[in-house]
């Protein structure tokens, strides 16, 4: 245990020097909470018509059903849909931070030849991947954590109607942001992590590893197209399976990380 | 300290180390040479439990390789070929990394200790990154001894270094033999392996000769005594020839070269021929064949 909290504190004390990092890690959670924290402000007291009524002349009924309670307007109920539509952009948030700190995190001591050093002393494989994990995975969860706090706030001083509060801060949102965002962060650390033991340039790990942004966008995509309406029964289930598919992908970080091939491969 | 049987090392088709038998004791500082992609640093790697082997075996500190691996990795101190360092750390706490990781005790105390004795104390709390080529070098022994490892591999400790960092490194090795402990030392630098081991092991892929310096200059070269006159002719060239010992006699200008078996005890009795023959001596001493001569003499056409 004490091995991974001084591999989690070296990551740390690496990635936080650099200022480019910072800006990574705090750009993204920003312009995710300011921007739907915007739409809200710019469309808020806005009177309509019952979201029984019109509402469905906007969104698919099933959609409208799902999403907005009866007694909202169509204009709030299409507030509901847009923020909704930025929620699912938000659950990037938990991807693309700990992606970027992963992906370097061991093609990175390769290039700068620290690795062998470190692989020379008593850490095993699983405490030094632990450590990297959460030196990547603390910090994204932190910043989603957050940047959904404050636009929590934000739209609790900024919208008067306490029904549309609530339904912008469905449990469907609580369950995705507290649930599914750590074990999207794991998901996207464990395989950028494989990815990086696996490369020899930083650029092809950051490249490669971003491809786990893809089931976010294909959720994203598919409730603009209308396929489905994400509901907290469906956000329950892709958080188990998210579970099982993490439990999964560190089993095989752990196999992919040969120690013997990263140190005779790359030159 | 260290014992190996018949341990190799494949890559694909390469065979990188092919069957290396060899013991190093406790204390002793063996001299590993050879060149470029012999497979020093693979041996090195097997050693420290970096990689495995492909067929052999070996036990260091009396833990075997394969088996007992994070006891190895505890009990050794390793210098690899390009030592990294987290470069945006300060010195002090790249060493407390690899202090925390070896499970040292007194952390700050050895730290303290191996950044003073190597000159670097002043500048422990710059980024590793400000640091020039020799002081990195100095840290990375630092790094390689906070746990006071039994066993210390050291990599080509002195490549690159300027000469007076090189000095400064060299005696600081001859300072951990004097601790007793044990050095298994990669290296190109043959006038510091001559200095620092006990004893050198010439390896290309598999070991040529394993021995002290001093003998493998007489198994290579044998042993040859300069006799300085003040003139050397072909009549006192005669009379050492008399000598049954005496071997390859050469005049070159004013000195006569003799190859002896025993020069400590065959001497005496050269120079007394020589007086008897009528020589005037000046000097006598042995004639030193550099390590570079023997270890060039055993590489070539291997």
């Amino acid at each position: 245990m004490n091995k991974i909290k001084t591999i989690v504190r070296k990551e740390w004390a690496e990635v936080f020097k650099n200022r480019m990092v910072i800006f990574t890690v705090a750009f993204l959670p920003i312009l995710m909470t300011v921007i739907p924290l915007g739409i809200i402000y710019g469309t808020h007291g806005t009177a309509g018509t019952k979201a029984g009524n019109s509402t469905s002349n906007e969104l698919p009924p099933e959609m409208a059903q799902s999403m907005c309670p009866g007694e909202l307007s169509s204009l709030d109920c299409l507030q509901v849909f847009m923020v909704s539509e930025f929620m699912m952009l938000f659950m990037l948030v938990p991807i693309a931070i700990p992606v970027t700190i992963a992906a370097y995190s061991i093609v990175g001591e390769k290039t700068t030849r620290s690795l062998e050093p470190l692989l020379a002393t008593p850490v095993t494989t699983t405490e030094l991947l632990i450590g990297k994990c959460l030196a990547a995975v603390i910090p994204a969860v932190l910043a989603t954590y957050t940047a959904f706090g404050v636009f929590a706030l934000g739209s609790w001083i900024i919208v008067a109607n306490k029904i549309l509060l609530t339904a912008l801060l469905a449990p469907r949102w609580l369950i995705a942001i507290f649930l599914v965002g750590p074990l999207l962060a794991v998901m996207a650390v464990t395989f950028a992590l494989m990815i990086s033991s696996r490369v020899n340039d930083p650029r092809v790990a950051e490249q490669v590893s971003m491809v786990v942004i893809l089931p976010v966008l294909v959720g994203f995509f598919g409730q603009v197209a209308g396929l489905f309406v994400l509901n907290t029964q469906i956000i329950t289930i892709v958080a188990l399976v998210m579970l099982v598919l993490d439990v999964l992908l560190l089993y095989l970080t752990t196999r992919v990380f040969q120690r013997e091939q990263i140190l005779t491969r790359w030159k | 300290m260290i014992h190996t049987e018949n341990l190799t090392k494949k890559f694909g088709e390469l065979m990188a180390v092919e069957s290396l038998s060899l013991d190093v004791a406790e204390g002793e500082v063996f001299g590993f040479l050879g060149p470029n992609g012999a497979g020093k640093t693979t041996t090195v790697r097997m050693l420290t439990s970096l990689i495995g082997p492909a067929a052999g075996m070996a036990t260091v500190a009396g833990f075997t390789i394969g088996q007992q691996d994070t006891e190895i990795r505890r009990t050794v101190g390793v210098l690899t070929e390009t030592p990294g360092m987290y470069d945006n750390l300060s010195a002090e706490y790249n060493l407390r990394i690899f202090a925390e990781l070896y499970e040292v005790k007194d952390v700050k105390g050895q730290i303290e200790k191996y950044l003073k004795m190597l000159g670097l104390y002043e500048r422990r709390l710059d980024a590793a990154g400000t640091f020039s080529k020799g002081m990195k070098q100095k840290l990375a022994i630092a790094r390689a001894l906070l746990h006071e490892p039994r066993v210390l591999f050291l990599d080509e400790p002195t490549a690159g270094l300027d000469p007076e960092a090189a000095h400064l490194v060299r005696e600081f090795i001859a300072e951990l033999k004097k601790e007793g402990r044990t050095i298994f030392l990669c290296t190109h630098n043959l006038d510091e392996a001559d200095h620092l081991c006990d004893r050198i092991g010439v390896f290309k892929s598999h070991l040529l000769v394993v021995d002290t310096p001093a003998n493998l200059r007489a198994s290579v070269f044998g042993r040859k005594v300069v006799f300085h006159l003040r003139l050397a002719d072909e009549k006192i060239a005669s009379a050492i020839r008399s000598l049954e010992f005496a071997r390859d006699v050469r005049i070159m200008e004013n000195r006569v070269v003799v190859s002896l078996d025993n020069p400590e005890i065959q001497n005496p009795e050269v120079v007394r021929v020589l007086v008897n023959a009528g020589a005037d001596i000046q000097f006598v001493g042995e004639l030193r064949h550099s390590l570079e001569d023997v270890y060039l003499q055993l590489v070539k056409g291997v």
